[in-house]
């Protein structure tokens, strides 16, 4: 795949893809103890319908501080991959921390963020994205280069191929539609905590 | 003649115990009373040391690194503790995180900034209302005790603590 090319994908020719076949799409291919930090909402019920991997962990509240926690866990585990799954809603209250991944260089990074368009759980009204902001261009111009609109499912299942093999940070981001999450997150804060610290430890 | 012990100042005691206990991750918003330590810090090849962009984000960083086996601690002044309620209810406390907050203690004896003065005010009734453990440092002599206690205890019991760093001990406002 040639990621010059890839950089020049823009927001209007995504495919408007679904969260919940794409985070399974992702997930299936985490054969190494990757870990993934699931952002507050629909995008940690998907994660958590999508398997319950050991290697999980899901952020009950919080709001916009995924990319920060998986920050936290690359930096202290440099030789695991990261993955923070975050929303559009999410991420605009938490700009800066694409400038802070940036300038952390971790190279073992990978933000995905879930773009509707909509404060889905909320009842569906209009985030910034709808109507203004395009992430992946904010995400580049906080310095994250790998910054890059998946514009198919098929791109996507190619991008995650390449985040295991080239160093990051990476920001990808996705146009998804306003379907239902495919379940709900058992909301047991310790016992997610624990289970993620586990993991992470051997 | 007895020769009296050089004075330590405040911030190589806390790098000290830092160390004691291998919190090596900080991360921090600036601030000018911290200014001392934080130098020291990112100076010392022994931390790894992060800037972001809000004190909120500092949280969620040294959050998913306790969780991935290395402790770290968030430095702030008294504004940026008042930024923090949300993350410290919706994450530290019910996920049980050990988080070390550091915060210098601005807009009391003698601070001339009316919004520092006003935000001093609701910082500790907010710890207090969370159930956090918290002290202000207000001596050199017992600041090792402290800070080593309170570090301890909170890695022991998997709570967090506040740090609180008085104009009394910083002699600076």
């Amino acid at each position: 795949m040639d990621l010059t090319q890839l950089k020049t994908n823009t927001k209007q020719a995504c495919t408007v893809l679904n969260r919940s076949a794409m985070t399974r799409l992702l997930v299936s291919k985490l054969t190494h103890g990757e870990a993934v930090i699931g952002g507050i909402g629909n995008n940690n019920f998907d994660l958590w319908a999508s398997g319950q991997r050991e290697h999980n962990f899901y952020m009950l509240g919080s709001m916009g501080l995924t990319s920060a926690i998986a920050l936290g866990v690359a930096i202290a585990q440099p030789a695991r991959r990261t993955y923070a799954l975050e929303g559009d809603g999410s991420l605009l209250m938490q700009l800066g921390s694409l400038g802070t991944v940036a300038a952390s260089g971790a190279e073992n990074l990978v933000i995905v963020v879930w773009d509707n368009g909509i404060y889905q759980i909320t009842g569906s009204q209009p985030t910034l994205t709808g109507q203004a902001v395009d992430l992946v261009g904010a995400a580049r111009a906080c310095g994250i280069e790998k910054s890059v609109w998946a514009t198919s499912e098929d791109e996507f299942s190619r991008l995650i191929d390449l985040t295991r093999q080239e160093a990051g940070p990476w920001f990808i981001g996705v146009r998804v539609d306003g379907d239902k999450p495919a379940g709900v997150t058992e909301r047991d804060p310790s016992k997610i905590r624990q289970r993620f610290m586990q993991a992470l430890a051997s | 003649m007895q020769q009296e012990e050089p004075t330590r100042n405040w911030w190589d005691i806390v790098v000290e115990v830092l160390k004691r206990h291998e919190v090596k991750l900080v991360a921090y918003v600036p601030d000018n009373v911290l200014a001392p330590l934080i130098k020291t810090l990112h100076a010392d090849p022994y931390f790894t040391v992060y800037c972001p962009a809000r004190e909120e984000e500092a949280v969620g960083i040294v959050t998913g690194a306790y969780m991935a086996g290395l402790r770290g601690i968030v430095l702030m002044q008294t504004s940026g503790f008042a930024t923090l309620p949300n993350v410290l209810a919706s994450l530290v406390r019910p996920y049980q995180i050990p988080l070390l907050m550091m915060i210098s203690e601005r807009g009391t004896m003698g601070d001339h900034q009316l919004g520092q003065v006003m935000v001093c005010r609701t910082m500790v009734p907010i710890l207090n209302s969370m159930g956090i453990e918290t002290h202000r440092m207000t001596s050199l002599q017992d600041l090792d005790f402290m800070v080593d206690g309170m570090i301890h205890q909170a890695f022991a019991t998997q709570e967090a603590a506040a740090l609180l760093l008085s104009p009394l001990l910083t002699k600076k406002r």
